[in-house]
């Protein structure tokens, strides 16, 4: 039988764009401090990123234990409570997960992807790290200032987030603002760089409608960051001018604490569409990348074609456009216009559409899959598990009748964590399984890996599960404590306290991952180029790791689409997107 | 900061007209938009991302200009000057905005003489686009310290909402800085323009990449864009 491969052809247009030079630097600063590699920015980004967020998992562990053992810890007060509450959210939602993603995959991930040199403005690429370390920096500091980081929620909500009595009220929401205010510049730096890349610097033969879908998440998310972030950059420097100029923007005239305020006239629901109109595009800045990682990690390990590889990119592209017109969502019970909320519910509801259809495909590329149950796969799976989860409680605070009831209490807190904090981090760690091997060379280790899984997908899932029955109990969420109420049958204590030992456990077990990292890093069995026998490009460099330069003499010509597993006729099951078809058909696949 | 990348096609390539065009250039490789250099692509995008922060600030100042219970002063008032004893409204505002467009069409003029890689007159051109966006930030401090004469502050003022001064002072500041920085690179452009940098191929500004009269264009398209944000300023704030 002939062979047959979707989307191949033995032909790779004339070169448009000559070859990228590059700045090689001769000093060990050059190559691994100030460094304008995409590949040592990456790695710069996903330490940094990983370090921060280590502190929010600490933090976490606080807030679980007041919740779970009331009053037995001296270190814990309300005001050390709130502010675990609010540099745990922000921390993970945007220096962890937005950073890694974009800053850390997407450095590492797309010039070799899409069969480039490096990013097309190296220098910038560079700069954008180190203004978002400074952002880390400042943050951190914020932990060392009279009076704490702030502790008025991730939100950061007015008039509260800059009343006294707040905590943190006269350094920590300063430097938080200003923190965030660097994080977006150094962000667009980064962003312009990866938009640019994935348009304009793909290799030869390489269309948009053959990059992996990995690429075209981390490209979606970017656009969306682009076009988010400019609206919290505006409320934060519109809350700092409130702070320190004493305007009033966000602020009305109110008595705090016995005192008459010198704000007069502002509009506190003002933030609150501005921080939504950030805050939900966010929520799929973080997403996006992990549906497109997630899509390979799948079909790699499930040696099959993603299933439906163009209704997979129109739904990235529709979910990408329609999280703009849904942040009202999360105002439900803020005092809209009842009007509002229906438009919001309907909108939002839409976009359960493209979801579902994505969890579909998911499903059916593993469906007769030759599925290997690697750790990269597991992950995989575990993502999808706590995706339809998530997504499902997302449909109950959609609509508004079932939301208003709900609004505040711990189901919200499971929903938005199975969604957007236990699925992407599941994809972070199955990317980590999965790329370790390129980026350093050597395997991760297996057992450590499967250990790492198995505690961390069951300990996630007994942290939140029995949070959703809490929040149908009508426990609130950001209460230091909840006190005598009657609503509260006794029992919700005992959840709590068993909730907290799964979160301690879920934690903890992140060492052995820590640990698998750096002992693999030097014990780890060596990897070879492709070890998971994969298509896309990054696994198809010369070196592994990739020297500066990606690629050897000459940039790869791409022939196919990158899921070319198990083709009827071909000797392997996997063609590599840089193999013309006649060499397929001649003597099987080069490898 | 040696090594460079030119992003010259190899040829030029032909172009299918409308949407088919479109159509094709988004299905090929290599590039979405074809003969378009990296630096103007990316200038795009950020202007996009720019748009974004620009709409907020007016947005939010719509808002708070509508939500706040005590009266908006009459800007015509605020921003009349006294000039041969008549109090003319808006005459200031109306000169600046004279000043800046006149420095678009300067702008246009040496993008232009740029491509025909004229350097004299790219040179002279830049300066003067630089000089109109220095007058017009000139005026905007004297307008600043007219009002600031007048009472009017950002926490509050005698004619009217507090958030008057608040708006005002933060979206013409925040657009006075994007002029500012306009002109301090405008200056740096036509440096290199006249010190034949760019015919020379050197590298350009905050990257290893090769330097070529596509600079101009790509510091135009900044400068028209901050123009163009001063017409919705322009419309929103002194007109209103």
């Amino acid at each position: 039988m002939d062979y047959v491969a979707h989307d191949a052809s033995a032909f790779a247009p004339p070169a448009e764009v000559d070859e990228m030079e590059l700045y090689h630097p001769k000093t060990f600063v050059g190559k691994y401090i100030w460094s304008q590699d995409a590949k040592v920015i990456a790695i710069q980004y996903a330490i940094t990123a990983i370090g921060i967020g280590l502190v929010a998992l600490v933090l976490s562990w606080f807030m679980r234990l007041q919740l779970g053992f009331p009053n037995s810890f001296q270190f814990i007060n309300p005001s050390n409570y709130l502010q675990f509450v609010t540099q745990h959210g922000m921390i993970m939602v945007i220096y962890l997960l937005t950073a890694l993603f974009l800053g850390g995959f997407g450095n590492y991930l797309i010039p070799l992807m899409v069969g480039a040199r490096d990013m097309v403005f190296p220098y910038v690429n560079m700069v954008s790290y180190w203004v978002y370390l400074s952002a880390v920096l400042l943050l951190i500091a914020s932990f060392f200032v009279a009076g704490g980081p702030t502790g008025a929620g991730w939100t950061l909500y007015p008039p509260q987030a800059i009343l006294q009595g707040t905590p943190g009220a006269t350094w920590g929401i300063i430097l938080m603002l200003v923190s965030l205010a660097l994080f977006i510049i150094g962000f667009t730096m980064g962003g312009l760089n990866y938009v640019v890349t994935v348009l304009q610097a793909r290799t030869r033969g390489m269309t948009m409608m053959r990059l992996p879908l990995t690429v075209w998440g981390i490209f979606t998310a970017t656009i969306l960051a682009l076009l988010a972030f400019p609206a919290l950059f505006v409320s934060a420097i519109m809350m700092l001018l409130d702070l320190t100029l004493g305007t009033s923007f966000f602020m009305p005239a109110l008595v705090s604490m016995g005192q008459q305020s010198e704000h007069t006239g502002g509009n506190p629901l003002l933030f609150q569409h501005l921080f939504w109109f950030f805050g939900h595009p966010e929520v799929y800045i973080v997403a996006l990348p992990a549906f497109g990682i997630v899509s390979d990690l799948l079909s790699v390990h499930a040696r099959k074609n993603i299933f439906g590889y163009r209704m997979m990119v129109w739904a990235i592209v529709a979910i990408g456009g329609l999280s703009f017109l849904v942040w009202a969502h999360h105002m439900y019970v803020s005092g809209m216009n009842p009007y509002f909320g229906f438009f919001f519910a309907t909108t939002t509801l839409i976009i359960a559409i493209p979801t579902a259809l994505k969890v579909y495909n998911w499903v059916l590329t593993l469906w007769h899959g030759n599925i290997r149950l690697t750790v990269p796969m597991l992950f995989a799976i575990g993502f999808i598990f706590a995706f339809i989860h998530g997504g499902l409680t997302g449909l109950f605070l959609g609509n508004v009748t079932v939301s208003v009831p709900l609004s505040d209490t711990m189901f919200v807190v499971a929903h938005f964590h199975m969604v957007m904090a236990v699925a992407p981090i599941m994809v972070v760690f199955g990317a980590i399984y999965h790329w370790y091997p390129k980026i350093t060379g050597r395997m991760l280790n297996d057992t450590l890996g499967k250990f790492h899984f198995w505690v961390t997908f069951l300990g996630t899932y007994a942290v939140y599960l029995p949070m959703h029955y809490l929040g149908f109990l009508g426990v609130p969420r950001r209460y230091y404590a909840v006190g005598g109420t009657d609503f509260i049958p006794a029992s919700a204590q005992s959840l709590n306290a068993g909730i907290t030992i799964a979160a301690l456990i879920a934690g903890a077990v992140q060492a052995v991952f820590l640990y698998n990292l750096v002992w693999s890093y030097f014990k780890g069995k060596p990897a070879g180029g492709n070890p998971w026998n994969a298509t896309t490009l990054e696994w198809q460099t010369p070196d592994t790791p990739p020297k500066h330069g990606n690629f050897g003499p000459t940039l790869p010509s791409v022939y196919r689409w990158a899921y070319d597993y198990s083709v009827p006729g071909a000797e392997q099951d996997f063609i590599p997107q840089n193999v013309p078809a006649r060499e397929v058909a001649r003597s099987g696949t080069k490898t | 900061m040696t090594q460079a990348i030119s992003t010259d096609t190899v040829e030029p390539l032909p172009l299918a007209e409308g949407v088919q065009g479109i159509v094709a250039d988004w299905s090929s490789d290599q590039r979405a938009f074809k003969n378009v250099p990296w630096g103007k692509a990316m200038m795009w995008i950020f202007l996009l991302s720019d748009t974004f922060i620009f709409s907020s600030f007016l947005i939010s100042y719509m808002t708070v200009r509508m939500s706040t219970t005590v009266p908006w002063p009459n800007p015509s008032e605020v921003f009349a000057l006294t000039l041969f004893g008549k109090s003319i409204p808006l005459i200031l505002i109306a000169i600046m905005t004279f000043i800046l467009i006149s420095s678009s069409g300067t702008m246009a003029m040496a993008v232009k003489f740029g491509y025909e890689k004229n350097k004299r007159m790219t040179f002279v051109l830049l300066l003067i686009t630089a000089a109109l966006g220095a007058t017009f930030v000139g005026m905007q401090a004297f307008e600043w310290s007219k009002l600031i004469h007048e009472g009017v502050r950002p926490w509050g003022n005698p004619m009217g909402a507090a958030q008057f001064g608040s708006a005002f002072f933060m979206i013409t500041g925040f657009h006075g800085t994007h002029v500012s920085i306009g002109v301090i690179f405008l200056v740096i452009v036509a440096i290199k323009v006249l010190r034949g940098d760019l015919d020379h191929q050197r590298p350009g500004f905050l990257t290893g990449r090769k330097g070529s009269y596509e600079i101009v264009e790509t510091m135009g398209l900044y400068w028209h864009f901050v123009d163009l944000v001063w017409v919705f300023i322009f419309a929103l704030f002194y007109l209103w």
